[in-house]
């Protein structure tokens, strides 16, 4: 926003007169661009559902957005591009095959509830996109853990199912591959084996979950962009993927029959988009770098225990894990300052 | 002496775009006198001068006008000769009035010059000293402090490192770069002056490595000076020459919070500083002229000016082509940390270093937005504050707790304010919550 200058005055303002010409708007932007990749991956694995989905999240968005500062009397924030990211980010979560005026509610709840009530971008506690995912878990159970077969990727290869028996390739058409591995362990039935090959799928993105969540190349590929535009640094993604692997390679270690490998935790669930665009959001994430490490470790905790748990009900911890710990950031954020120049090893305040 | 090649930085800090091609081929140009020179008696921090003349009075060049009022204040000389036809108030380009001595020039080359020393090598520090307070020499790099005083520290500190300031890591100004090239070997008599004066064992002369000519006019200048002597070339980086940075880039000692230099036994000097010393000493010159950069996309002929203290910066606007269109913003100083000034009949002083003007194009000039907590200006920060929090507390005038957090040791350099992305004017909420602090204390001490 650049006010009008009457063309005979001078400008008197306070010092520094210049400006990196950085901006809230041009962030977000580059957000969007950074989750395109994830979107044409979501198309191409999930088809035209995945852009139903994604343009009901982003219309809804958009909608509340403007009818929430209107309501409030607020200027519009339409032109920060925040209410497109969260569209985008909220539909990345949804399983494909979901009904429209679920997603829709969803939307509304995610900028209504979880971001305009607290006063709009920049004031929210908690992640708008992940409090509608688990607003939307709560209440729509079951569409939100149904992966039917008719949207189970396209490209599914045979060598996906060879390896199994009939009753788990017809359970693994029908679940996550997290949700498998959860069923089995709890049931005391063997792990399904992993190939190669399967890693491979996991990574490119060819298995069930959410319609954005699946491709690991293309969210690694868009958050490569943000890293290069400085919009997000690698702590948090670092710590938080590292400290999954560290987890799953211990388990594996000691609990060689109850464990899946390190790598097919990292390229599984919501684990990647989470750790690059969901934990990475600003504003709810702490602010220093060493609170950053901080809050990406426990982030990557809290999604082990909620994963590896025999007695939880989810499969998939990284909601939860990133919410949880978007209420710590403040403490994180007050632990962590700097120590200021000159204090000699003591932290002010 | 050598050359310590390594580039010296600290923690934090901003690499804004420079603009000093504009002006750092251009020598230094001595400008014709305007016909008034409005001499503030306020050209240092500390208490105004003393007016020793009165209306009507014929001052010679160079003669004393004013005298130091206390112990920290400075006297001030009659930059050329003249009749004064007023003793008045001017504004000045931090937006306050001051008392100032105008003078009517009248062209006269006669001057009342001090007594040059013939062999300072072998004159005692006090009388340097004297001279120096005589001169009215005060630190040149902004702040104006009275020179004498900081190179008299307090029994029982003592200073074992000298260092001298050229790292002019303002954008656009290219004043002291200029003295660096043009007047490398009054720089370095003036050094080998000061490091007597302090009995400092070692001498650094910190440059940033956006000048390499300055580095090697300095580099051949200082090859005469024996013992621990040498040329620190810093990274560029803002605000590499703010006295504390600057301080840990080339010793790596960190300067208590609320202390001073001379905590970790440095004394930190300009490198204009340095010339002035030199002219006192040498040539029984007091200080009053110094380097101004006039520079900016709205100035015609971007120059480096020799001006005499008093000029009003229209003169030194017109000795540069004037200005290009309407200029939308005149800044008194660089960009990070100058002063927007109202208009242009404020007198120039000896900390003046220089007249910025820019059009509409390079105004940024934004409404505020919400904090997004994206912790740039936290990574900005030399200071190791959190400006995100700071202001937040300054906003809810919660001045207690932004307090608590350090307020007090933000040095308003403007890295954060620079990267800010939601346009906070971080600076400018800093500024009053310090005020809202020092009026506080200022009250609870006068109850006592």
């Amino acid at each position: 926003m650049k006010p009008e200058v009457a063309s005979d005055l001078l400008v008197i303002s306070s010092s520094p007169h210049a400006h990196d010409g950085s901006a809230v708007d041009r962030i977000m932007w580059d957000v969007v661009m950074a989750l395109t990749p994830a979107l044409l991956a979501a198309i191409f694995f999930f088809g035209l559902d995945a852009l139903r989905l994604v343009g009901v999240c982003v219309a809804t968005c958009l909608v509340t957005e403007w009818g929430c500062r209107k309501l409030m009397k607020r200027p519009s924030s339409l032109s920060d591009w925040s209410a497109v990211v969260t569209g985008l980010l909220l539909a990345f979560n949804l399983p494909p095959g979901l009904p429209a005026w679920m997603a829709v509610a969803g939307s509304i709840f995610a900028i209504a509830i979880a971001k305009q009530i607290f006063g709009g971008l920049g004031y929210n506690p908690f992640n708008p996109a992940l409090v509608a995912r688990a607003f939307m878990l709560i209440s729509f159970t079951g569409a939100m853990t149904t992966w039917s077969k008719s949207t189970w990727p396209s490209l599914l290869t045979d060598h996906w199912v060879d390896t199994m028996t009939a009753a788990s390739r017809d359970a693994m058409t029908t679940a996550t591959p997290l949700g498998l591995i959860k069923e089995a362990i709890k049931s005391g039935e063997g792990l399904p084996s992993f190939t190669p090959q399967m890693l491979q799928d996991f990574f490119l993105g060819n298995m069930n979950g959410c319609i954005g969540e699946t491709s690991a190349l293309a969210l690694l590929l868009g958050a490569a962009y943000l890293l290069y535009r400085k919009v997000i640094t690698w702590h948090i993604p670092v710590a938080y993927i590292l400290t999954v692997f560290v987890y799953a390679a211990v388990l594996r270690q000691f609990w060689p029959t109850e464990s899946i490998t390190p790598l097919a935790h990292v390229f599984s669930g919501g684990l990647m988009l989470g750790a690059l665009f969901m934990a990475t959001d600003m504003v709810t994430s702490p602010i220093t770098k060493r609170g950053m490490l901080v809050f990406g470790m426990g982030c990557g905790v809290i999604t082990m225990l909620i994963r590896t748990s025999k007695t939880g009900a989810y499969p998939e911890g990284v909601c939860f894990a990133i919410l949880i710990m978007n209420a710590f950031t403040p403490l994180i954020n007050r632990a962590t300052r700097n120590q200021v120049f000159g204090s000699g090893g003591k932290k002010a305040g | 002496m050598n050359t310590e090649k390594s580039k010296f930085t600290f923690k934090g800090g901003i690499h804004p775009e420079y603009f000093k091609a504009l002006t750092s081929e251009a020598a230094l140009r001595k400008i014709e006198p305007p016909q008034y020179l409005f001499v503030p008696m306020q050209q240092h921090l500390g208490a105004p001068a003393k007016i020793l003349v009165k209306q009507g009075d014929e001052v010679k060049r160079n003669q004393r006008i004013g005298e130091p009022n206390g112990h920290v204040s400075s006297a001030v000389h009659a930059p050329l000769s003249g009749k004064v036809s007023a003793l008045t108030t001017v504004p000045t380009a931090n937006g306050r009035l001051c008392p100032a001595v105008i003078i009517e020039l009248n062209g006269n080359e006669e001057s009342e010059n001090y007594e040059p020393f013939k062999e300072w090598q072998s004159a005692t520090e006090k009388a340097m000293l004297t001279r120096i307070a005589e001169a009215g020499i005060v630190g040149m790099g902004g702040a104006g402090f009275p020179t004498q005083v900081k190179l008299s520290p307090p029994a029982g500190k003592t200073i074992d490192t000298l260092i001298i300031n050229g790292a002019e890591c303002e954008p656009y100004l290219t004043a002291d770069h200029r003295m660096m090239v043009e007047h490398a070997e009054e720089i370095h008599i003036g050094i080998e002056i000061l490091r007597n004066v302090l009995g400092a064992r070692t001498v650094r002369l910190a440059i940033e490595d956006n000048k390499p000519d300055a580095i090697q006019a300095m580099e051949k200048a200082l090859q005469k000076m024996t013992g621990d002597v040498a040329v620190s070339v810093l990274k560029t980086s803002y605000p590499q020459g703010a006295e504390k940075q600057q301080i840990f880039s080339v010793t790596g000692r960190e300067v208590p919070r609320g202390g001073l230099p001379m905590d970790v036994g440095c004394v930190v000097e300009n490198v204009s500083t340095a010339f002035a010393v030199y002219d006192a000493i040498i040539n029984g010159q007091p200080l009053t002229h110094r380097a101004v950069t006039v520079t900016g996309d709205a100035i015609e002929n971007p120059s480096n000016l020799w001006v005499p203290t008093g000029t009003h910066y229209h003169h030194l606007i017109a000795a540069c082509g004037g200005t290009i269109g309407h200029a939308t913003k005149i800044i008194a100083g660089g960009p990070m940390m100058g002063f927007a000034v109202t208009g242009l009949d404020i007198p120039t002083t000896k900390t003046s270093s220089g007249i910025l003007c820019l059009s509409n194009q390079r105004v940024t000039q934004y409404a505020s937005q919400a904090c997004i907590s994206c912790g740039r200006c936290v990574e900005a920060c030399p200071m190791r504050l959190i400006p995100s929090e700071l202001s937040q507390f300054i906003e809810a005038e919660d001045i207690e707790s932004a307090e608590r957090i350090a307020l007090l040791d933000c040095v308003e350099c403007g890295s954060c304010a620079y990267v800010c992305p939601a346009h906070r004017p971080l600076v400018q909420h800093f500024r009053r919550g310090k005020g809202v602090v020092l009026v506080k204390r200022a009250m609870a001490a006068g109850k006592k």
